[in-house]
């Protein structure tokens, strides 16, 4: 509960902060206050410190949602602490952006904590609809038009399916209810029905939508290519993790009894996203479509979650959203700084900055799954998950072979820092403190990789009780 | 009237939305079409909002109430949607004086 309220409350004090003060570096801060004091109130929550508001059960408080949600926050201040004096160059109204994010964390934190289709619809709307409009913040530049329309024609279409699919669940439950433990209230009787069935998959492939899952991904690489890139960075990283944990929580609490009848359609979709995500970022030629597509083919990995659905998963979730979220937040850092957003542009960086390049290695390292890097524990719990559930063999063993076409367009880059020579430089020579964060940023991504009970004791460590 | 009326109108509706988005290209129109799909999303829940309290109404005087509120909730995101959409729309007219989504190909190069 307090992590919703204080970030709708500093939301509106950072609207009215861009009134009272035009200093950016005055607005940044009170920014980083805030998501410092985000991340306090949730820290507090989880040890049992919270506004007691009587929500009638429509949210539902676990450690699960509050390690999610600690970890958003955390994610968002690392982005902010590494990419904030990027965000001052992409407009005037640098408070509003920063309202506008703080608002997106108040869906967040209802994303992770639903326990009603309403809250799941209302949190999946408060996160879009800031994110429409900063992806199309950059007024003046047409891609960035661009992208905020497809972004925003295709997010309300996903939403218009995702309502029909609601209702339909409505229409299909014995009692009447939108609380997704009663949805299953009078057993396989309600399975056959096909208004559940067609409901249930109207909300996967809603879900599907908004975290770019395979047949429904094409939006992906023109909005993250097309909107300012630290805000590509946000919705990358801190956005598609959180609905992540969203889609996990509904298909686990909502349909987890009626796993046998959809599960194949979310084996179908993880293929395909592993499938078209790895192979199409091979043929890009621009890094940042390439980390779009990377960001996909990420996604499959994620669903595998959602396939498994037991303790393992839910671990392999919780590190799989740190972890991608520090590394890619890291490469988008380095990447907005660069020249040329080209492999070329790369060419030669290591002789020019080779904090930067050595840095930039890790979080690749980490995206393609070598071992002593986070990236590795996340893809070998997700694995883990799967096989402990025991079906799908086959999946196990096609994420395996994509993971592997990973490494070859993530090398691309280390490549051509390393190994090729070229002017690759980036547009203003970077600051100590930027270095150091990015160093920061690498500590975290290699910590994780080699102790990641750090981040998953805290699953165990606080019994949540509401 | 049995349910079954109103589930196919809705979802009449809601596929002439669909089809709406998927083949006009001003993006007005497909903006329309989406308002369209959420309204049948509406009529759609108002109707089985009925049949909960028509079956269950002997024991929970207040059952069906979750899929009225529900609409209320839809109403005001629609209304938040319509802003933002409108304004990206506005501001795309400014750059290319045009509303035509063809246009949006261009990210593709």
């Amino acid at each position: 509960m307090n992590s919703i309220l204080l970030s709708a409350i500093w939301g509106i004090v950072m609207m009215f902060s861009g009134v009272f003060t035009q200093n950016k570096t005055i607005i940044r801060y009170t920014a980083i206050v805030g998501l410092v004091a985000l991340l306090a109130g949730n820290c507090a929550d989880m040890i049992g410190y919270h506004v007691a508001i009587d929500v009638h059960k429509m949210l539902n408080y676990d450690e699960f949602g509050m390690l999610g949600n600690a970890i958003a926050f955390v994610s968002t201040l690392l982005l902010v602490l590494v990419s904030g004096r990027d965000m001052e160059r992409v407009g005037h109204n640098l408070a509003e952006y920063f309202a506008l994010i703080f608002f997106v964390l108040c869906g967040v934190a209802i994303v992770t904590s639903f326990n009603t289709l309403l809250m799941l619809f209302l949190g999946i709307e408060i996160i879009s609809i800031p994110l429409y409009i900063l992806t199309g913040s950059d007024k003046r530049n047409l891609k960035s038009n661009e992208a905020a329309l497809k972004y925003f024609l295709m997010g309300s279409f996903s939403t218009g399916l995702m309502l029909l699919g609601i209702a339909l669940l409505y229409g299909a439950s014995q009692n009447g209810t939108f609380f997704i433990d009663d949805l299953w209230t009078g057993g396989p009787a309600v399975a056959t029905r096909p208004m559940f069935m067609a409901g249930l998959l109207l909300l996967l492939v809603s879900m599907g939508f908004k975290v770019s899952a395979a047949p429904f991904h094409f939006w992906t690489p023109d909005v993250y290519d097309g909107a300012p890139t630290v805000f590509t960075s946000f919705m990358a990283t801190i956005v598609k993790v959180s609905i992540f944990i969203g889609f996990v929580r509904l298909f686990e609490d909502g349909f987890g009894e009626s796993r046998d009848r959809w599960q194949i359609f979310v084996a179908i979709i993880t293929a395909a996203t592993l499938f078209i995500g790895n192979i199409t970022a091979v043929f890009q030629q621009s890094v940042k479509r390439m980390l779009a597509y990377s960001s996909i083919a990420q996604a499959g990995f994620m669903l595998l979650a959602l396939l498994a659905l037991n303790a393992v998963s839910r671990q392999g979730m919780l590190l799989y959203a740190a972890v991608y979220g520090v590394a890619t937040i890291g490469i988008f850092a380095v990447l907005i700084r660069m020249k040329d957003y080209t492999f070329e542009g790369f060419n030669g960086l290591a002789k020019k900055q080779p904090v930067l390049a050595a840095t930039l290695t890790i979080f690749l390292l980490s995206l393609a799954g070598i071992p002593l890097t986070g990236g590795f524990f996340a893809k070998y719990y997700m694995l883990a998950a799967v096989v402990e559930s025991g079906h799908f063999m086959w999946l196990v063993i096609f994420a395996v072979l994509c993971a592997a076409v990973s490494v070859y367009y993530y090398f691309r880059v280390i490549q051509a820092m390393y190994f090729k020579d070229g002017e690759g430089s980036t547009e203003t020579e970077p600051g100590v403190g930027f270095k150091g964060m990015l160093v920061v940023l690498a500590a975290v991504v290699v910590v994780l990789g080699v102790w990641p009970q750090v981040l998953l004791g805290l699953l165990a460590k606080f019994p949540y009780t509401w | 009237m049995p349910i079954n009326y109103y589930i196919f109108l809705a979802v009449a509706l809601f596929c002439i939305g669909v089809a709406g988005v998927l083949t006009r290209r001003n993006a007005i129109i497909i903006f329309m079409c989406i308002e369209l799909m959420l309204n049948a999303v509406n009529l759609l829940l108002v109707a089985f909002s009925k049949m909960h309290y028509h079956a269950l109404s002997a024991t929970a005087p207040h059952a069906g109430i979750d899929g009225q509120l529900f609409v209320f909730f839809i109403m005001v995101v629609a209304a938040a949607e319509v802003s933002v959409g409108l304004a990206v729309i506005v501001m795309m007219y400014r750059n290319t004086h045009s509303i035509d989504v063809n246009f949006l190909n261009r990210l593709k190069h």
